[in-house]
Parts: C-alpha cells; structure tokens; sequence
C-alpha cells in the first residue's frame, strides 16, 4: 500500500515537473488572485488586516484548481481505469495522489505568505513563523484528503470542473476558519497574540484526521465501477 | 412505499403510469384539510405576540419547515448508508435518499427564506452569522450539491455510489462547520441572538406550532412518497427505454 502510495505520488509530482503546469499556470494564477484582492480592497491598512483571510481563500481557489489538473491527468488516457483494473490498492492510489497534491499546496502555500508579506506588509516573527508552518502542515492534510476525495468522485465526469468547487468549498469550510484565525496571530493583525493562534490548530487537526480516515475507506467504492 | 408503478408494453388497455396510489390519495386530501387548519389557526386564531406583534406568525411555517429539513437529511443519510451496506443494497434506497433530499431542499429552503424574512422585522436584520443559521445554508448548500452529483448520469448504481458516499460525507462536514462557526463567533461576535430561553409559550401557539410540525411532516411524506416512484419510472425509462424504442421500430418495419 505504502509502495503504491510512493510509486503514484512520484508519477504525479514527475508529471506536474515537466509539465511544469504548477509553477507556470496555478502559481501566477494564486499571485494574480492576490493583486486582484489589493485592486479590489484599495489598499489603506485594510489588506494587513484581512491579508491572512486572503492568502487561504488564494489557496482554496488554487487548489480546486490543483485537483482538477491532478484528475485531468488521470482521466484523459483512461488512466484511472486502467489504475484500477490493476488491482492496485484504492487506499494507495489516494494516499498517493493525496501526498502529491499535499507537496503541491505546501509549495503554494509558502509562496502565498511570502507575497503577503510582500504586497500586504504583513510581518511575521519566530514565532508566528513556527505557527504558520504547523497551520500550513495541518492545513494541506485537511485540504488533499478533501480535495483528492471529491476530485475522484467527479473525475470521468462531464463538467466536473464547474460542479467542484461547489462540492469541495462548503465542505473546507472549517479549514478556511481555523487556518486564517491561526494566520491572523502569526501576522500579529490588528495585536491578536501569537499564542491566540495554537487552540485553533485543533480544530484543523480534527478536521485533518476526520478526512484522512474517511477519505481513505470511501476512495475504493467511489471510484471502483 | 411497497407499491411500485410498472410499465407494461404491448398492453392493448395501455394506461400512462402514475405515482399516486389510494393511500397516497387519502393521504393528500388528509395533508390539504391539515393546511387549511393550520392556515387557520396560524393566521387567524392564535393571538399575536406580545413583543414580536404578527411576525410571531412566521414561526408556524419557519420551525416546521426546518424540523422537516433536518430530518428529510436524516432520511438520505441513513438510507444512503443503507444502500452502501451490502447487505441492504437497493436502488429502492437510493431513490429514498434522492428523493427526501430534494424534499428536503424544498423545506430548508423555505424555513431560511421565511427566517431571514422574520429575522428581518424582529432583529432588523436579514441574517447574523450566528452557528445555527451558517450551519443551515452550508447544509442548503451541500445538498444543492448532492442534486447536482445525482444528475451527473452514468449508470443507477454509479449514481447511488457517488451521491451515497456523498451523503455520508455530509454528515461528517455538517457537524464540523458548525463546531468551527461556533468557535469562531465565541470570539467575533458578542451578542448572541437566541437569548430568551425562558420565554413560556402560550398554550394555543404551543398547540399550533405542533399543528405544524404534524402537517409539515404529512406533506414530506406525501412529496417523498410521489418523487420516489417518479424516480422509479424514470429509472424505468432509461432501463427499458431503447428495448422499446427498438421493439417499435421493428413494429413498423413489419407493418410497412
């Protein structure tokens, strides 16, 4: 299972590096939703505020995205059906696809608070950094168990792409709360305490395991026909 | 629900199928006599509130309306799971748990729609982020989602193996949105809305909100009864569809 896991999570993150469709399309398309949100707050102290908000909402909209591509890849060949006439374990396929899609959104999410820093002035300190690197961990687990699941269940589907982000946004949801909330007392906005920030890594942490488990039991039977 | 419509070709008496039954018949004019007696009650016989005035009114539609919801969602849940055992795998609980969750649909959106009215004339606002209220519209939300999922085709089975996985998920995200939404407003917001947990209900508004909860539930079971064999004999259709599209056209072929 873990072999499977490896071998799908090394296909795919070999694919995405020579197509290089992350770091040239869903990387300056993250940075755009960002220029656009400072277009359309008219910068005046309130994107320090809300920057934290901004840069999860970035990384909501990328991923839909993400998922997307990381299924196209899947279904344009018949390669899913293949996978799966293969007898390969369901769990290891979504393992696998969940840690390439989870190595993805780490990348993204660094870049996005690097940028925030950069274009919203929000400043970050030793502290706020370990914190905001445990919320991104704790983060991308919720959001690739989630977003590989209904990815999956929408994959072969004719017009998929307009019916997931309206599957996968509600149910992360939680995530974009406990994450920004984290992200807030890691940027230090409007003197929300660093230390405010850690109660809410439950929250995510929760969310995480909730979606890795049942993520894991329901790929078999949503993608096997 | 143990009647099911059938279709039968080639029958000389050949009559359109229908989804209404005797019992459903009974159980129609029953839901009709039990509207008009609580429009009755509700607009005319209960007396307005002391604070809220006429607006009091809206509550003998709104806490119906989400009760039913509520449950209508427990339904799809539970025969979802019904269906993904395999032991009790049926299309008959699939189509159970589409229909309900469109009833359901129907019902959460009225109760938001009639709670944001009374919200409205009684806050002086149309919506707060309060838990219970968020929770509701992700639920709307959600199964919006699940229609969608059950219109995407395939074959029936595919279809009740995607819309039930994704209804057991619901139950997984509904509790969590709320938890979070919760935790989230300990800490925005100060006031809570639904402060008066010692208000005593007068008994006839008591009696009529119960009214309501009774007629609401007839009608759910009345609409699931109906969509439930409609979805049958759509299920019928596309099974038996091109079978008789063909019988036709060697019909023809014969007489011509």
């Amino acid at each position: 299972m873990i072999r499977v896991a490896r071998a799908i999570a090394a296909k795919d993150l070999r694919v995405e590096w020579r197509s290089r469709v992350v770091t040239n399309q869903v990387l300056p398309f993250a940075a755009l939703v960002m220029v656009l949100f400072a277009f359309a707050l008219d910068d005046d102290g309130i994107t320090e505020r809300v920057a934290p908000g901004l840069v999860w909402l970035a990384v909501l909209f990328s991923l839909v995205i993400l998922v997307s591509r990381s299924y196209a890849i899947e279904t344009a060949d018949g390669a899913l059906d293949q996978l799966r006439s293969s007898g390969v374990e369901p769990v290891g396929i979504f393992l696998g696809k969940a840690s390439a899609l989870a190595a993805q959104l780490l990348i993204l999410q660094a870049v996005l608070a690097g940028l925030a820093v950069v274009l919203y002035r929000a400043s970050i300190d030793l502290e706020g950094l370990a914190l905001f690197s445990s919320t991104a961990l704790l983060a991308t687990v919720g959001l690739s168990a989630v977003g590989t699941l209904y990815g999956g269940l929408a994959a072969g589907v004719r017009g998929r792409e307009t019916l997931l982000p309206l599957l996968v946004l509600p149910v992360l949801a939680p995530v974009l709360i406990g994450a920004t909330r984290c992200t807030e007392s890691a940027f230090g906005v409007e003197g929300v305490d660093t230390s405010d920030g850690w109660p809410w890594l439950g929250l995510l942490a929760v969310f995480a395991v909730l979606f890795s488990v049942f993520g894991a039991f329901a790929y078999g039977p949503l993608i096997d026909e | 629900m143990n009647t099911s419509p059938t279709m039968k070709s080639s029958d000389p008496k050949h009559r359109d199928p229908v989804t209404g039954t005797r019992f459903t018949r009974l159980l129609g004019v029953v839901c009709l006599v039990g509207v008009a007696w609580l429009v009755v009650f509700g607009l005319f016989v209960t007396p307005a509130d002391v604070n809220q005035g006429d607006s009091v009114r809206i509550m003998y539609a709104h806490v119906p309306g989400a009760w039913l919801a509520y449950l209508a969602f427990v339904v799809t849940a539970f025969s979802s799971a019904m269906y993904l055992w395999r032991r009790t795998r049926s299309l008959a609980w699939d189509r159970l748990a589409g229909a309900s969750a469109e009833v359901g649909v129907l019902f959460m959106a009225i109760s938001l729609v009639t709670g944001s009215l009374w919200g409205r004339i009684t806050w002086g606002t149309f919506w707060t982020w309060d838990a219970r209220l968020t929770t509701t519209a992700f639920l709307f939300i959600t199964y919006v989602g699940y229609l969608a999922v059950r219109g995407l085709g395939g074959s029936h089975h595919q279809r009740a193996r995607r819309s039930g996985v994704l209804a057991l998920l619901a139950v997984l995200e509904i509790p969590l949105v709320h938890f979070s939404v919760e935790l989230w407003n300990s800490l925005h917001q100060e006031a809570s809305v639904a402060g008066n947990t010692d208000v005593t209900m007068d008994g006839l508004m008591l009696f009529t909100l119960f009214l309501g909860v009774v007629v609401f539930t007839l009608v759910y079971v009345w609409l699931v009864m109906h969509r439930q064999r409609a979805l049958h004999l759509r299920d019928l259709v596309d099974e038996t569809g091109l079978d008789r599209a063909l019988e036709a056209r060697r019909a023809e072929a014969v007489s011509s």
